[in-house]
């Protein structure tokens, strides 16, 4: 009988496949990833790497020594130990951050707004302390603009009904006070001393969660030459909740990684952070193949650095608050491996 | 966020860096303030360290460099540094030693009137 190894689902839970059933899934993985991107599927020497990693018998897995990445830490603490500064000293001091980020636990720019000058106190009191850099960030959240959270009429109810115009214009509508809100947080995060904007989850809500996000991304780069400003996905494909909407002339429903790269780039953000959402019923193995196929064109058009999600349910880490450790560390070296990403 | 020891931990041990440990936090802050791709960063930091780039991720090699160039270091009980560069202080050098703006920097000496800064980036219309 064929030996089995100990490998895990995309829940998280463990499970046992033999070698051949851990390279079938690698290569359906790739497979189904690059019909839906239209992508070039991952090549024999690439599926091979990644069987050694899936058959390995070892707890935990690595780069090689000198093929280190910048990790960034989207969301650095978990709130549940002293301040939020003390969390960002522990993230720097105690678990080897490259960078950080400060954030509120309602993680969106339409909350923070109203709360910016006790946030932008807390970015300048932690800016004296800390030496990595450290970014502010929250999400588009373009959703929380329609009722009853916000004033606009509720799209996701107005398109079940048919009244698909009335649908597009309150979308368009709540991305003008989406972007004027992240555009209102930057500003008050710049003038206290912080050295980026992270807008996490971009395209949460569809394509004018994305617009909004791209929209904001432009006007602060317009106005802070120097700020840092990552951009990070929700979703492989952008989902097309208005459908008609574009960014310099092309339409960002149903844009790919690549395509979502390339929008980023041209709004001036400084990092992106494509995002692949896991199917928890597949092998860790499917979902890593999966991944590194719909991310891989991004990087050979690349002119920013490329920081693949690779939090709990994205980017081939199982969907568990307590992710396995062997199942984390394969995931975060083959990305680095098979993509050549700039970090994580 | 996430559970540290399965999230933050684990991505630092299988490909991180190392952050302050090591020059991740100045790879880092190349990458987020200047868009610079992962090896163009490594090679310019390597630079301005007179590091080689395969030293950069080496705390050994880092812990020295840090010290020399008042980068600031992480204190572990009983090695600690009140007498040297840390949080903004050691901001400032790294400024200085990367030939980059850093903005806490330059609010920090815009506030404290330590000469004259760069001329700030301001929005417009702002008081």
């Amino acid at each position: 009988m064929e030996h089995r190894v100990r490998t895990r689902l995309g829940d998280g839970s463990s499970t046992r496949m033999t070698r051949a059933e851990i390279r079938a899934d690698l290569i359906a993985g790739s497979e189904i990833g690059a019909r839906r991107a239209k992508a070039p599927p991952l090549e024999d020497h690439e599926i091979g790497h990644l069987v050694d990693i899936f058959t390995s018998e070892a707890r935990f897995s690595a780069v090689d020594m000198g093929a280190e990445v910048v990790l960034s830490f989207d969301g650095s603490g978990n709130l549940d130990a002293g301040t939020r500064v003390d969390e960002l000293v522990g993230y720097q001091n105690h678990l080897g951050a490259d960078t950080l980020e400060l954030y509120a636990i309602d993680y969106s720019y339409k909350a923070v707004k109203t709360i910016l000058t006790f946030e932008a106190q807390t970015m300048k009191n932690a800016q004296f302390g800390l030496i990595a850099p450290l970014q502010y960030g929250a999400m588009p959240d373009l959703g929380r603009y329609s009722m009853p959270d916000g004033p606009i009429p509720n799209w996701a109810e107005l398109l079940p009904q048919g009244r698909i115009a009335e649908a597009r214009e309150a979308q368009v509508e709540a991305i003008e006070h989406a972007v004027a809100d992240m555009v209102y947080v930057a500003d008050g995060m710049w003038e206290a001393g912080a050295d980026g904007m992270d807008f996490d989850t971009a395209g949460a809500a569809g394509d004018g969660d994305l617009l909004a996000a791209l929209t904001a991304v432009e006007k602060i780069r317009g106005r802070y030459p120097g700020y840092g400003i990552e951009l990070g996905m929700a979703s492989e494909c952008t989902l097309g909740m208005h459908g008609e909407l574009t960014y310099r002339g092309e339409r960002l429903a149903g844009m790919w990684p690549k395509d979502q790269l390339r929008m980023a780039q041209a709004a001036g953000a400084t990092i992106f952070g494509p995002a692949v959402n896991v199917n928890t019923t597949k092998s860790v193995a499917w979902n890593v193949a999966r991944a590194c196929t719909l991310i891989k064109p991004c990087m050979e058009i690349a002119e920013i650095p490329v920081h693949p999600n690779v939090g709990m349910g994205v980017g081939g880490v199982p969907m568990s608050p307590y992710p396995p450790v062997d199942a984390t560390s394969r995931v975060s070296r083959a990305l680095v491996d098979i993509l050549g990403c700039d970090g994580l | 966020m996430g559970d540290p020891l399965g999230m933050a931990c684990s991505h630092a041990l299988a490909s991180g860096m190392g952050g302050m440990r090591s020059a991740g936090d100045l790879v880092g802050r190349l990458q987020m303030t200047r868009g610079m791709r992962l090896q163009d960063a490594k090679a310019y930091v390597a630079g301005r360290l007179g590091v080689a780039i395969a030293d950069l991720a080496d705390p050994i090699v880092m812990h020295d460099v840090r010290r020399d160039l008042g980068l600031g270091r992480i204190p572990v009980q009983d090695l600690t540094y009140p007498a040297h560069a840390g949080g903004i202080e050691a901001k400032f050098r790294i400024a200085e030693v990367l030939g980059i703006p850093i903005n806490s920097v330059d609010r920090f000496r815009e506030c404290a009137g330590l000469g004259v800064a760069a001329p700030r980036q301001r929005r417009s219309g702002a008081s």
